[in-house]
């Protein structure tokens, strides 16, 4: 079953004069993996908070699970369907609150009762134990911060998961194990990735279906088959692709 | 010919307050004229290495060697004058992240001439000459222009470029880039490696590359160097990239996603005790 739950239709963000999303247009399906990739500028990270309402959108619409939101202002429902990780583990946990109170916060505003279970389990699941449970973010490695980002974003049950960057902060084979958890968290709960991303790479390892942004408009949406085929027609997609393979001298 | 660079057990430690913490655990290495990488994850001491050879490690750590010399100057009893005077003109270095290394509040002209002043006596006029020389060197369009420009308002790419620029306007004949495209977006990278390799060729000096990157190490340098925990595990030529013998030389190589292979889930380093012995 292939139902649409996530679309979002002629988006347009500005900032001041700039116009950093113009007119973005694309859908998810259900139990996808969706990828955007583009360089930094090109409104890939922007798109997403727009999403998760991190910032407003002057027009277009955005369409979650069959609900139209507008720019701002979500409700809690949204929340509990939608979670975001972000980029940078360093930034994104409270340098002052334990793991178990960074986790425990998405419970209480949800009013869940049941937390002490929860966050043992949560804890289990991204592969931390509750040996972590006690520890301050600066205790951990950037890894394990990443893994307490995940735990914090799948604690609701969420079905659709925003990436921004969720390895582009951490080593290669720190980035292997995050992508592994990943997508076993997307198979056991049948969940719906949007994944940015810089790396070709990355997405196509990880992702269906992608866009490739630039300027803050989508140049195209490729499947992965089309782009290991190399069957897509942008030139800038294949500047991406060879740039992807690395250096070559001529 | 004697080595540009002789690296003789390298260590480098830091005293905290609980216990000492060891970077770099004897490292040894010869550089000619030739491209060399070093690469590890964070914390296996690559830049700690860079930085001593530079003279920038911090004044609570500790270095010891049995040789570190550059073209015969021993580098640990020279004096601080001394290895001002080799920092810049002979020895120089490319840090990560234009943004933070560049001087925010100096026009990036004046922070090239300040670079060639430094070590040579020059006119205002040749100075000037020269560094717009060195901004076309490096393919900036508009040098004239961005000769009065400050940092912030270039692109990363562009900053990278200016600091490319600035390292080797003295010529020195030993430069060390320290994750010099990391920070840069993809599309970007490539172009300045190019001008980074077409420099070095040119002008013909040793380039100690450091990177988290093996394979663009490898497709970048003649030879490469794998560190783990303040050691080095595995040296190789790098076309024999394929042949690495080190579980964890392979397992670096292995735990990239590429395009085209499907590889689910994707092997994950197992890192041994053993390894850091």
């Amino acid at each position: 079953m292939t139902r649409e739950v996530l679309s979002v239709r002629d988006m347009v963000v500005t900032f001041d004069e700039f116009v950093a999303l113009d007119g973005v247009s694309l859908s998810v399906t259900e139990g996808q993996s969706f990828g955007i990739v583009g360089e930094s500028g090109s409104g890939k990270s922007t798109l997403l908070r727009a999403v998760a309402g991190l910032n407003s959108f002057e027009s277009g619409t955005l369409t979650v699970s069959g609900r139209r939101y507008s720019g701002h202002l979500r409700d809690k429902d949204f929340y509990r369907t939608v979670q975001m990780v972000f980029q940078d583990p360093y930034g994104s946990l409270h340098p002052r609150q334990t793991v178990d109170r960074l986790l425990l916060e998405p419970l209480a505003i949800h009013g869940f009762t049941d937390v002490d279970s929860r966050i043992a389990r949560a804890l289990d699941e991204v592969g931390l134990g509750t040996g972590f449970r006690f520890r301050y973010s600066h205790q951990l490695s950037g890894g394990q911060r990443q893994r307490v980002a995940i735990a914090r974003a799948l604690i609701l049950e969420p079905k659709i998961l925003l990436l921004d960057e969720p390895t582009s902060a951490l080593d290669a084979s720190i980035q292997a194990e995050i992508l592994n958890l990943l997508e076993q968290a997307r198979k056991d709960r049948g969940l719906t990735f949007v994944m940015v991303s810089h790396d070709l790479g990355v997405i196509s390892h990880m992702c269906e279906r992608l866009a490739v942004m630039r300027k803050g408009k989508v140049v195209e949406i490729v499947s992965v088959e089309a782009l290991e085929n190399r069957t897509f027609s942008e030139d800038y997609t294949r500047q991406l692709l060879v740039a992807s393979e690395g250096f070559r001298r001529d | 010919m004697s080595p540009l660079l002789t690296v003789d057990d390298l260590r480098v430690s830091f005293p905290t307050r609980t216990g000492t913490v060891e970077a770099v655990r004897g490292v040894s290495f010869t550089l000619g004229k030739e491209r060399l990488g070093i690469v590890g994850e964070s914390g296996s001491g690559k830049s700690q290495t860079g930085r001593a050879i530079m003279g920038l490690t911090p004044s609570q750590a500790r270095i010891s060697a049995k040789t570190l010399a550059f073209d015969g100057i021993d580098l640990l009893s020279a004096s601080a004058r001394q290895r001002r005077s080799l920092r810049g003109k002979r020895v120089a270095m490319i840090l990560q992240d234009p943004k933070y290394s560049l001087n925010p509040v100096m026009t990036i002209g004046r922070q090239i001439i300040e670079t060639l002043r430094t070590h040579e006596r020059v006119l205002a006029s040749e100075g000037r000459a020269r560094a717009l020389a060195m901004l076309e060197a490096v393919q900036i369009r508009d040098p004239e222009r961005v000769f009065d420009l400050y940092p912030h308002e270039v692109s990363g790419g562009m900053g990278q470029r200016v600091m490319i620029a600035m390292m080797l306007i003295c010529g020195p004949e030993l430069l060390i880039a320290d994750e010099p495209t990391s920070a840069l977006d993809v599309t970007v990278q490539l172009d300045v490696l190019a001008i980074l390799d077409k420099l070095v060729a040119e002008r013909g000096m040793g380039l100690i590359f450091i990177s988290h990157d093996l394979r663009l190490v490898s497709s970048f340098c003649d030879r490469v160097i794998v560190m783990y925990a303040g050691r080095v595990v595995e040296e190789l030529p790098s076309a024999n990239l394929a042949d690495a013998k080190h579980p964890y030389t392979q397992g670096l190589l292995n735990c990239l996603p590429t395009i085209g292979t499907h590889r689910h889930p994707l092997p994950v380093l197992e890192r041994k005790p053993e390894w850091a012995l």
